[in-house]
């Protein structure tokens, strides 16, 4: 970490957004991360996604669990709520916190050992529920805490900086998620912030649930040259299926596809995905050819990377369960407990 | 001397290129000039083949003009940029915008800490070595480094650079010793004309080096304008005294009182050169009506303030008009009042904000109460019982041609008229050669001005040299160091049979700053501070007494807090690609956002694709060479680098190093 404060001098023809806000105040406290982490680069593109579609603050959530990702939090949006939780359980610490009040905007940031080993569980309810949240997976493939021991989505072939074998074949997030319901479902790299920050900010926007898994190099741990995870691997074998541009509501579109070359995603709030298709046989609206992209790209050894699947209509965990449109923690204790007679009414009415 | 013919040329990446000013109504379209490589490093060949290229980008605007169609557009040339030469001293040279913008290049980042750390002995030789008068310049200096401070671009105010000057010198101890003993003689003798900086600069420089130093002076004392237009309540005379006789010391013969009339005798001497330090002493007249019968109360700007430091005049009439806006024009004022004048005014011809005199002048000069009335041009002197009763002037404003060339138009108002006893002219100030010969080899030329070589200082006669405000008309101090400096260079190898054009290159080092992971060897936290006031003697008293220096100078708490504004613009951000994984760390902690990582290509397209346009071209980007992995390159805008070390802290593998850039000024004895 860094003795000094980051000075708060800024360029004097940096950007303001239409809050009038520069990118700085989306900034949060100096990392304390080894230098040259893939979390940082995320960290940044957050304030990036958040500045430009003029987020304000206090009306988001950052919520976390434990592992180096889970520290991130403290490095953006100082202005923002937030919750550091137990081990693995952010999922459900979202879902409550949503459930007492959907207007603000959850942001969950977890690893690959938050959420594929200690908290696979909470992760796989999260996605199924379609909570209105973006879940992020900063996936190094190790865990980095305790020293560079393999997680659970580091790949077969790859060994650890020690030289030590992995065993056991990894677990693939973004399949699960699409198998599981999860709406948006992209993968991105650190160290593609032009990929990165348009996926991020339609994700943002996106309601339901949208997942981000996205490669994040540990230089201290697992960025040797036997790594599956280095930004020199990654960069070798990313496989980017599209393009993405992210239009916010009322903005023209700008980008100027061939015909075909391209595919439009219209978001539930007015905005625009726009996608320039990489490959033939793209399509992120159908699940089944997202599958099998994932499973063919795994084959080949490549890392697929950009919007692998989303559903723009499908439905949010407020949605499915009919909850008030009024935040119940806006609401008094007449409205959250109206006393026995109408309990007594209810259970008359389902005699 | 056609060899050094560089008009239109300049250097960048070691290759020479050709620029062109664009007119202001075009810069829109055309940006602020042209350019174009022409793809050599050799100068000569740069010098046979630019005019054609500018032509080429004359038709160019001739083009945007619409004067002329179908000229034919001019295929623009798709060129990469090469990878920045940071072996070039030049380039962190340029970074360092203090340093660079010191005619003497005095290394003001590096004293600046050495103030930082107390040691005020190192700080003032630091001084003294570049530019000889740090005491003195460190109260009068004209401080071309401040406009040109990073702190402008980035906190509005630059560090009161010229202020820590003087507290080198306030604060030092004895530093006799630290004097370096000048060498034995080497039998050569050196004229030295004229008693001011630049002669000084020039005999402390060969005195070093053993040749033997004779310095003829008009008055009675050397310092030159120091002593004659500089008002003691700027510049007290111990100071003053102090460091002339430093460097007289050294072992310099000195002839006062004694003004040299025939340079063609002084040829016929025995002297192996001749350097000529006579700054410009004529004080320019004024001639309008009523000036003759008024003669006796108009004075002579400079003349005058001659007369008072050599205590001939005492006194001026209550009523005082100076007319004039320069610095002159304000010691002049400034001097009348303490003089016992009740009612002292400033004319200017032109506006205001067009004035010449510094604007710290100014404020301390409006600050004693003078009123400063702009656009009043003189028209006559009033005479009345055959004495000075008043002055006329004419009210006018400035008007600008297209080609931006000012006229000043009367506004038809009535004539104003002022009383006044006396009247201070103040409005410029010229040579006078009249004791060189026109027929001893040094030639004339226009304004009857010396000819007199930019980079040699040697006129059209080998053995006189030309300096200070004497070569090229008035300039300040620190011009006048420069230029001694650079002579002294040119004197030496003339005496060797060397050639004069084969100018010694700077020293330089570059050393990491590194002590741990994120340990440096200087300060890297960026103060917040507001730039600190010099405090100010109170005006009752200074304004009584014309010895009392004004500006008390900064006290050491004060000073410790201004040095700490400094930026350490010399500690350079030096990048090593064969190291760099591409990992955008150091893009993520900028705090102005100066580093990128983005494909190649032109100059132009490149400093507009920035994360922040790098729109300010007289700084420099730094490019490197292609990086492995994505094949992109790096590009850092130097314009607001706040030189704070985050990108090399946050850098997992060292390819950002700090690293502390020294860069010293050929001199002719290091």
């Amino acid at each position: 970490m860094t003795y000094i404060v980051k000075p708060k001098n800024h360029h004097p023809l940096l950007e303001k957004n239409e809050l009038g806000l520069t990118r700085r105040d989306y900034e949060g406290a100096v990392s304390t991360l080894c230098a040259g982490c893939g979390h940082d680069s995320i960290s940044s593109a957050i304030v990036e996604a958040c500045f430009q579609l003029s987020i304000e603050s206090y009306k988001v959530a950052k919520l976390s669990g434990i592992g180096c990702s889970s520290k991130a939090p403290a490095y953006f949006l100082n202005q923002s709520h937030g919750f550091n939780s137990v081990h693995g359980r952010m999922p459900s610490v979202a879902t409550g916190a949503a459930m007492a009040n959907h207007e603000l905007l959850y942001l969950g940031v977890s690893g690959d050992g938050d959420s594929a080993s200690i908290g696979i569980g909470q992760f796989i309810h999260c996605a199924r529920r379609q909570l209105n949240m973006t879940y992020i997976v900063e996936n190094n493939g190790t865990y980095g805490l305790t020293k560079g021991q393999f997680s659970a989505t580091n790949d077969l072939e790859s060994k650890s900086k020690y030289g030590d074998d992995n065993l056991f074949p990894s677990i693939d997030l973004p399949s699960m998620a699409i198998q599981l319901g999860a709406s948006f479902v992209a993968r991105s790299f650190s160290g593609d912030r032009d990929q990165l920050v348009p996926l991020l900010k339609a994700a943002i926007s996106h309601k339901g649930f949208s997942f981000l898994d996205i490669i994040s190099p540990c230089v201290t741990f697992n960025n040797h040259n036997t790594s599956t995870k280095s930004y020199d691997y990654i960069r070798e074998h990313n496989d980017s299926l599209s393009k993405p541009d992210f239009v916010p509501l009322g903005k023209e579109i700008t980008t100027n596809y061939n015909e075909g070359s391209s595919i439009e995603v219209p978001l539930h709030d007015g905005s625009l995905l726009s996608l320039e298709k990489l490959s033939e046989d793209y399509d992120p609206k159908d699940k089944i050819t997202a599958i099998k992209n994932i499973q063919e790209s795994q084959r080949d050894n490549k890392v697929l990377t950009g919007l692998l699947y989303v559903d723009p209509e499908a439905k949010d965990l407020k949605e499915i369960l009919n909850v008030s449109d009024t935040p119940l923690n806006t609401m008094g204790t007449e409205d959250l407990c109206p006393g026995s007679e109408k309990l007594t009414e209810i259970n008359l009415s389902l005699k | 001397m056609s060899n050094m013919d560089t008009r239109y040329l300049f250097k960048r990446y070691n290759t020479w290129w050709v620029k062109l000013a664009v007119p202001e109504a075009l810069r829109e379209q055309l940006g602020y000039d042209l350019r174009r490589s022409l793809k050599t490093h050799d100068l000569k060949t740069a010098q046979d083949f630019r005019w054609e290229v500018v032509d080429q980008l004359r038709k160019k605007i001739e083009r945007a003009k619409g004067l002329e169609e179908d000229l034919g557009i001019i295929p623009e040339v798709e060129e990469y940029v090469p990878p920045t030469d940071t072996s070039d001293p030049q380039y962190y040279h340029k970074v360092v915008d203090c340093q660079h913008a010191c005619p003497a290049h005095t290394p003001v980042p590096e004293y600046i800490r050495q103030i930082a750390q107390g040691n005020y002995n190192e700080a003032y030789m630091l001084n003294w070595e570049s530019n000889v008068f740090p005491g003195i310049l460190g109260r009068t200096c004209d401080r071309p480094c401040e406009p040109a401070c990073r702190r402008t671009r980035t906190h509005e105010k630059a560090v009161a650079i010229c202020r820590l000057k003087r507290v080198t010198y306030d604060y030092k101890d004895d530093i006799a010793n630290l004097i370096p003993k000048p060498e034995t003689s080497n039998e050569k003798k050196i004229a030295l004309i004229g008693g001011g900086p630049a002669s000084l600069t020039v005999a402390r420089d060969l005195v070093m080096m053993g040749y033997e130093c004779t310095l003829f002076e008009r008055d009675g004392k050397a310092g030159g304008l120091m002593r004659t237009n500089i008002p003691s309540f700027r510049l007290p005379e111990e100071v003053l005294d102090e460091e002339v006789n430093q460097v007289l010391n050294l072992g310099i013969k000195t002839v006062f009182n004694s003004e040299i009339t025939s340079m063609t005798k002084l040829l016929e001497e025995d002297f192996d050169a001749i350097f000529v330090g006579t700054g410009a002493p004529k004080g320019r007249d004024i001639k309008i009506e009523g000036r003759e019968e008024a003669e006796k109360n108009i004075h002579i700007g400079i003349d005058w303030l001659t007369s008072i430091a050599f205590e001939h005049t005492k006194s001026v009439g209550k009523k005082v008009i100076v007319l004039g806006g320069g610095n002159t024009a304000m010691d002049c004022c400034r001097t009348s009042i303490r003089l016992g004048a009740e009612e002292v005014k400033v004319t200017v011809r032109s506006p205001f904000d067009q004035m010449k005199a510094s604007e710290w002048e100014i404020e301390d000069a409006m600050g004693e109460g003078i009123p400063i009335h702009d656009n009043h041009v003189p028209k006559k002197f009033i005479i009345r019982d055959e004495k000075l009763a008043g002055m006329e002037f004419e009210k006018v404003e400035a008007v600008f041609d297209e080609n931006g060339k000012r006229s000043l138009v009367p506004t038809g108002e009535d004539p104003i008229i002022f009383e006044c006893d006396d009247v201070l002219v103040a409005i410029g100030q010229d040579n006078a050669f009249e004791w060189i010969e026109r027929d001893c080899g040094i030639e004339f030329g226009e304004w009857d001005m010396p000819i007199v070589d930019k980079v040699s200082f040697q006129s059209t006669n080998p053995k006189v040299f030309f300096g200070g405000d004497a070569a090229w008309g008035p300039e300040n101090i620190i011009w006048a160091a420069a230029h001694g400096h650079q002579a002294a260079i040119s004197i030496d190898k003339f005496c060797k049979n060397e050639d004069l054009y084969e100018r010694p290159e700077p020293s330089t080092t570059l050393v990491s700053q590194k002590m741990g992971v994120h340990e440096w060897s200087y300060d890297n936290n960026i103060s917040q501070a507001t730039r600190f006031l010099v405090p100010h003697a109170d005006q009752k008293d200074s304004l009584k007494d014309l010895k009392m220096e004004v500006e008390l100078g900064f006290d050491e708490k004060m000073a410790l807090e201004e040095a700490q504004r400094c930026l350490n613009c010399d500690v350079q951000t030096v990048f090593a690609e064969d190291l760099c994984i591409e990992c955008d760390a150091c893009v993520d902690i900028c705090p102005t956002d100066c580093i990128n990582f983005i494909g190649n290509d032109s100059e132009e397209s490149l400093r507009n694709n920035l994360r922040i346009p790098a729109i300010n071209l007289n700084q420099e980007i730094l490019v490197s060479e292609e990086l492995k992995q994505t094949s992109r390159v790096m590009v850092k805008d130097e314009d607001v680098c706040l030189h704070c070390g985050l990108c090399a802290e946050r850098c997992p593998t060292g390819a950002w190093d700090m690293q502390n850039f020294l860069y010293e000024e050929a001199k002719v004895y290091s």
